[in-house]
């Protein structure tokens, strides 16, 4: 039966339509505070592009971008399999130490060794991070949220405390760790960088996250290990019913969410950073990895695109100064994006409602299909879009 | 002996100081989960409220204004996460977040246009929450020094302790309380008695945005004078997982604070002689929270219908 559809029902059935949308009204209230504040919304945004559209802007964008793509991998991958890693904040950060302390402890191997070496310490102490968490949980029942927030402070005042042991500590002034190793580092070559006129600190490290990011889609969508992981995720009864070890999954899932945390750590000392400073408060890629992985809708292919989005605000942003308006303007945007996309619920339900009532008027023209059933099932499937 | 009484005195009030705004907080995450709302952004409200608080203390001159609007302005925020998970039936993870990044962004943005900094000018004393019972005691003996630091303490930690004792019997003593945690256990059935699941949690949400935004003032109001973007780091996560601790109970929630404050203090008063690093001292609530959580507490019991949204059948 062919069905004409409503503007409002195409709108509905789209989840990426949603997120743009959401995207929009985040840069019209972003505008709307600008106008309030008598800053020109022109000027403001168009600094914003300008930053971000240029070849060193966009080089900037990937870098800013690269640890957030892997710590929203992180969380999406814990959201498919029913945890909410808000721990992804500390595996992150035991990551980027365990890649630091690698990379200055074993700085004179050569760079193929080194380099792998700081990416599977980063990964290990993601992981063990992760599945310390998971432990608690399987093991004495403990609520895995309030874990994972202890775990991220106890992440926090360790680097710290590592950072400031002698042979780690910067030996100069500086309250950080020496810089690791040249041999440790993902940056392009000097003339690369030159002759393309890319940001000082352009590296490969986006091709590990492109990398991460097939393995977690090729996981989730293409192995029996995704599936199991899916099927806990989704009704763990149902799954421990089926012959599914749940206790082994939550610590499966914990262990490769915190292992992409943990790379995104390495990814981001090893290229950006090049040495980890003693924080007076956490640095908030953790956090800013739900935000990515909520706008990516828990997808990997999504997590990218909002990984690059996030990565090119945050960078864009920071050249907001240079028109008087503030930078927390990003905060606002983002924040506003991600409350519409929360919201973007109605929407579905809303085309789910149209599409019932369209359902009973031809069920009435045709006199035929009995009361009840098509209707709700039809509505049934609005909502599960 | 005279040091350790010393000692002692200084580690409950740090205990007090650090436990008080953690304490309304969970109060107010106490009231969106039980009513069966997930509420994350705590932490975005109380540094709403924190913000709020200063600012209009420092225009008005009265503290107990700013104190009362620091609330409303996490009320505010409340209202914003009820319209959203209560009324539009979004997921609460992700409106949460959403006021996470939406409260500090908006009071940082207006500190700038209001004092050109991202920080607040610092309040004089008489802005301030006043501490109570200055003077009273005798601080020249031991004793009453002891006394002196743990009773001349601020005004909002005393008020804190009523309201533990208010919330707590709203709870359990009061029928809007049995509603409320019937609407977090199982809101179909609360629908087919005649109870309004929906305006229930609504007001939950709010009262939760309120208690958290009084909760953001004191920490800028009583322990500091002004606000600053790290004003509020954290603390909003560590009453959720106080109110995790403490099974969903206010006096759960209260001793889960009030462990984590002491943990605090104990940083603070070992921090300058014990020789040990002063970031292994900060780790120690943390650690402890997780050894007690293993020994004592273990299983939580979350509500069974709090994060899932209630829609009305229609």
């Amino acid at each position: 039966m062919k069905q004409k559809r409503s503007v409002v029902e195409i709108i509905s059935t789209m989840r990426f339509l949603h997120i743009l949308l959401a995207i929009l009204i985040g840069f019209l209230i972003g505008a709307g505070f600008l106008a309030i504040m008598g800053i020109s919304v022109g000027d403001a945004y168009g600094k914003l592009l300008d930053s971000v559209t240029t070849v060193k802007g966009l080089s900037y964008v990937v870098v800013y971008a690269t640890p957030y793509i892997l710590t929203g991998l992180s969380v999406a991958f814990s959201f498919k399999t029913g945890v909410f890693n808000i721990g992804a904040e500390g595996q992150f950060v035991v990551g980027s130490m365990a890649a630091a302390v690698t990379g200055i402890l074993l700085g004179n191997l050569p760079k193929p060794l080194l380099i792998p070496l700081c990416f599977l310490a980063a990964m290990l102490a993601g992981a063990v991070w992760g599945i310390i968490v998971g432990f608690l949980k399987t093991k004495w029942g403990i609520n895995e949220v309030l874990a994972m927030i202890m775990f991220n402070w106890i992440a926090f005042y360790l680097s710290n405390y590592i950072a400031g042991l002698p042979g780690i500590k910067n030996t100069g002034t500086a309250e950080a760790t020496q810089t690791i190793s040249e041999n440790a580092r993902t940056l392009l070559s000097k003339s690369t960088i030159a002759d393309l006129g890319l940001a000082p600190t352009a590296n490969w490290g986006i091709l590990m996250a492109l990398g991460a990011m097939l393995l977690v889609w090729f996981i989730i969508d293409k192995t029996t290990l995704g599936y199991e992981l899916k099927a806990v995720g989704s009704n763990k009864f149902a799954a421990e019913y089926g012959g599914i070890g749940v206790n082994k999954s939550i610590l499966t899932a914990l262990a490769i969410s915190g292992a992409l945390a943990g790379l995104g750590g390495a990814l981001q000392v090893m290229g950006m950073g090049g040495r980890i400073s003693i924080f007076s408060s956490q640095e908030g890629f953790g956090f800013g990895g739900i935000v990515v992985a909520l706008i990516g809708c828990s997808n990997p292919f999504g997590a990218l695109a909002a990984g690059l989005f996030y990565g090119a605000l945050t960078y864009g942003g920071s050249k907001l100064n240079l028109v008087g308006a503030p930078t927390q303007l990003i905060s606002v945007i983002i924040g506003t994006v991600v409350f519409f996309i929360a919201i973007s619920v109605v929407l579905e339900r809303l085309g789910g409602g149209l599409r019932a009532r369209k359902n009973v008027i031809n069920r009435e023209d045709a006199e035929k299909a009995p009361a009840g059933g098509p209707q709700k099932e039809s509505s049934k499937e609005g909502d599960a879009q | 002996m005279t040091d350790i009484i010393n000692s002692l005195g200084i580690l409950l009030f740090a205990t007090l100081a650090y436990g008080t705004p953690l304490i309304y907080a969970a109060l107010g995450s106490c009231f969106s989960e039980v009513s069966g709302v997930v509420n994350i952004g705590i932490e975005g409200m109380m540094t709403a409220g924190a913000f709020t608080g200063t600012v209009v203390a420092y225009f008005t001159g009265s503290p107990w204004l700013g104190f009362l609007c620091g609330g409303l302005a996490g009320m505010l925020f409340g209202a914003l996460h009820a319209l959203a998970t209560v009324r539009l039936g979004a997921d609460q993870t992700i409106a949460g977040t959403a006021i996470n990044m939406l409260g500090p962004g908006l009071v940082i943005m207006i500190a700038r246009v209001l004092f050109n900094s991202t920080d607040t000018i610092p309040l004089e004393p008489s802005q301030r929450i006043p501490r109570l019972f200055t003077g009273v005691f005798d601080t020249s003996t031991t004793f009453g020094r002891f006394m002196d630091n743990v009773f001349s303490t601020y005004a909002s930690t005393y008020l804190v302790f009523i309201a533990v004792i208010l919330v707590w019997f709203i709870f359990y003593k009061t029928r809007f309380g049995l509603r409320m945690r019937a609407c977090g256990e199982h809101p179909q059935a609360c629908e087919t008695l005649g109870i309004h699941v929906l305006k229930t949690r609504f007001l939950c949400v709010m009262i939760s945005g309120f208690l958290s935004g009084l909760g953001g003032a004191c920490v800028t109001m009583a322990i500091s004078n002004q606000f600053r973007p790290i004003s509020i780091v954290g603390q909003g996560f560590i009453a959720i997982a106080a109110v995790i601790f403490g099974k969903f109970r206010p006096h759960g929630a209260l001793l889960g604070c009030l462990l984590f404050g002491f943990c605090s203090g104990l940083k603070t008063v070992l921090g300058g002689s014990s020789g040990i690093d002063t970031q292994l001292i900060s780790m120690i609530p943390y650690v402890v929270t997780v050894i007690v959580l293993i020994l004592f507490v273990g299983r939580s019991r979350v509500p069974s219908a709090s994060g899932k949204p209630f829609l009305k059948a229609r």
